[in-house]
């Protein structure tokens, strides 16, 4: 009898802690998803920005059609782009561009002294530091998640409701770093 | 973020208890004794009267003292409009911080560079600068003086700050009242002429107590008060260099406020321990560790430019290199998790000003911003300020005469005045005015024509529902 007992407070038990893990693993899913809408909601910011400030610098800079025309291209791409890995591409790609944009616009001091392209400066500069903390916080989630599918016990709860490990949200080091400029 | 420094968390919540009782017990003892010293049985009334006092004060500063500091300092809350960076920045390290709510951000309208955060919880904080450091600062700058505000925001400094600030404050208050009311109205003289009998001897002697002990009170509970406050502005340092990502940051800002000259105006005794540098310290020149409320900021600077990285670790390393016989400063459970973290590059920028008088002009430009004027630029390149109750739709210029149309905004003001009670009239039927509209397509810039065929632009300032057309007159609604 006792022994019937015994393998009934196991099997609780393990019940009790099978739904612990599965909840977990939901609220964990979601908050990789939280952090994924506030990196997005900044890249749609960015998208936002970018015809204004060119628009803005195209009076100015009509030797640099050049450098526009990448920003415009990346821009495209970087709002075609689905899934995560295809997106950190091609966001890294346009935060590249725009590097390279603002070292351009050194040459030209009537752009910089419009207040209009100032404040446009100030809030991409704004956006594209918001883009970084997000990404910060959302590949801490990210990598809390994978850990968890990853470990046991949670990984046998992960495998039976396929749970898949998320993506991080990586910018390639040679757009992440900023060109230094010599003179 | 994964590390929320739950130790230091608990660890100030502890200290906030111990400090409230023995600081509430100061205040108790104190009344004490200046009851004692009044009356031979006064002291159970003193007691009386200082829980009274501490409760009053308790429950004021719990509920109201930030606004109270706020008030104190003349700080003005501040929209996205009036500094676009600051707010942008405050945002950002919101965001790094992962903070639930955005704090308020106030401006004080001070030429002295500091800032100081307030709050009773993380939800309802405050960020407060002043206008000087918002001139004397760059973007990295600035940032890393918010993350350590939002740090203070993070760690629960604020609160026990505020708190036992007020406290603190009280105390002081009582025995200054109670030793001036001696200086000024003779009362010892009044006990001395019954100094005859026994009793009116241990009256006097109990007098001294009361003395001694009103003026030892406030010098032991800000001893009390300031070990603990100068651990904290360490921690603060060690969160905003892992927030920002780079510590070179806030190291030079605090060389730019360390290095300021001017005094701070609204700071005082009990305000200052909040203040991101001492604003008191220029007075002093020599403040002995004691009774300092903030680490040397040089020391700060130092530990902040040897940091190989920005993580908690790195911190740790370089405050054991600059202070090798200090005891650890970050709690254990944060170093637990070994995370490497490495710097960012600076950003380009260079928005400092390029002169002091540049500098002074830029405060000035930002304390009126701050009130509300409006600014508008000649052709001949003189900035006009306009209060915001100008109420003529052109301006002439004062130096070439020009005559420069108000921008509507500032009209529009008026004229929702003029509106609503034509409005509050056509409730009743008066008026049936009928009025063009024109529906926002977002929050910037935007024009739109009005029915006579002028153009008029609309500010993302813009708030009042209606617009008049400076030229037929008349009404366009503006919706969204």
């Amino acid at each position: 009898m006792i022994f019937l007992w015994i393998i009934l407070a196991i099997v609780v038990v393990a019940a009790v802690n099978f739904v612990g893990i599965y909840n977990s693993l939901v609220q964990l899913r979601n908050r990789v998803k939280n952090a994924w809408s506030q990196i997005d909601v900044q890249l749609k910011r960015r998208h936002d920005l970018i015809p204004n400030l060119i628009e803005t610098a195209k009076g100015y800079m009509q030797h640099e059609r050049e450098t526009l025309e990448g920003i415009t291209q990346a821009r495209s791409q970087a709002m075609s782009a689905d899934g995560v890995g295809a997106k950190s591409k091609a966001e890294g790609q346009l935060s590249g561009a725009m590097g390279k944009f603002f070292l351009v616009v050194e040459n030209y001091p009537d752009l910089k002294a419009n207040q209009n392209f100032l404040s446009l400066q100030e809030e991409l500069t704004s956006t594209e530091n918001k883009i970084a903390f997000s990404r910060q916080g959302y590949n801490d989630q990210v990598l809390f998640f994978n850990n968890k599918i990853q470990m046991f016990p949670s990984n046998v709860v992960a495998g039976m409701f396929t749970f898949k490990p998320e993506e991080f949200f990586e910018i390639e080091d040679k757009e992440k770093e900023v060109p230094k400029v010599k003179f | 973020m994964q590390i929320q420094m739950w130790e230091l968390i608990a660890a100030n919540r502890r200290k906030s208890w111990i400090l409230f009782f023995c600081m509430g017990a100061a205040l108790l003892f104190l009344g004490y004794v200046i009851g004692e010293s009044f009356a031979k049985t006064g002291g159970l009334i003193g007691i009386a009267i200082a829980f009274v006092v501490w409760s009053i004060l308790s429950l004021v500063s719990y509920f109201s003292g930030d606004s109270l500091i706020l008030f104190m300092s003349k700080a003005k809350e501040v929209s996205h409009e009036v500094h676009p960076q600051l707010f942008n920045v405050v945002e950002e390290m919101k965001i790094a911080a992962s903070l639930p709510v955005m704090p308020k951000v106030y401006i004080m309208p001070d030429a002295a560079p500091n800032a100081f955060a307030v709050g009773k919880s993380v939800d309802k904080s405050a960020i407060v600068v002043t206008a000087g450091l918002l001139s004397r600062l760059n973007r990295d700058e600035l940032q890393g003086v918010v993350a350590h505000e939002m740090s203070h925001i993070l760690n629960r400094d604020v609160r026990f700050l505020t708190f036992a600030g007020i406290l603190l404050g009280s105390i002081v208050l009582l025995s200054e009242i109670f030793l001036r009311s001696l200086w000024y109205s003779g009362s010892s003289r009044r006990y001395r002429s019954r100094t005859s009998s026994s009793g009116g001897q241990a009256q006097a002697i109990m007098m001294i107590v009361s003395i001694v002990f009103a003026i030892l009170a406030p010098i032991l509970a800000r001893l009390l008060y300031l070990a603990i406050s100068r651990k904290r502005e360490y921690l603060a340092d060690a969160s905003a260099a892992r927030l920002t990502r780079y510590p070179e940051g806030l190291a030079s800002a605090l060389e730019v406020i360390s290095s300021n000259t001017l005094p701070l105006e609204a700071a005082n005794k009990v305000t200052a321990p909040m203040f991101i540098v001492n604003p008191l310290l220029k007075k002093k020149k020599k403040v002995s560790a004691l009774t300092s409320t903030h680490p040397p900021t040089s020391e700060r600077i130092k530990i902040l430019r040897s940091m190989y990285g920005a993580g908690f670790l790195d911190y740790q390393s370089s405050f054991a290199s600059v202070k090798p016989k200090a005891s650890s400063i970050i709690p254990k459970s944060a170093l637990r998790s070994k995370e490497t973290l490495s710097k960012r590059a600076s950003s380009i920028d260079d928005s400092k000003p390029k002169s002091l008088k540049e500098g002074v002009r830029n405060v000035g430009d930002l304390i009126r911003a701050v009130n509300g004027y409006a600014f508008l630029v000649c052709a001949c390149g003189l900035k006009i300020k306009l209060p915001s109750n100008y109420k003529k739709p052109q301006v002439s210029c004062p130096k070439c005469n020009r005559n420069i149309a108000v921008p509507l905004v500032q009209v529009a003001a008026v004229v929702t005045a003029a509106e609503a009670a034509m409005k509050k009239k056509d409730k009743d039927g008066v008026f049936g005015v009928s009025v063009n509209s024109y529906t926002r397509k977002g929050k910037g810039w935007e024009s739109f024509s009005c029915a006579c065929g002028a153009t008029h632009s609309i500010s993302p300032v813009f708030s009042a529902g209606v617009m008049t057309c400076t030229k037929c007159g008349s009404k366009t609604q503006i919706k969204g």
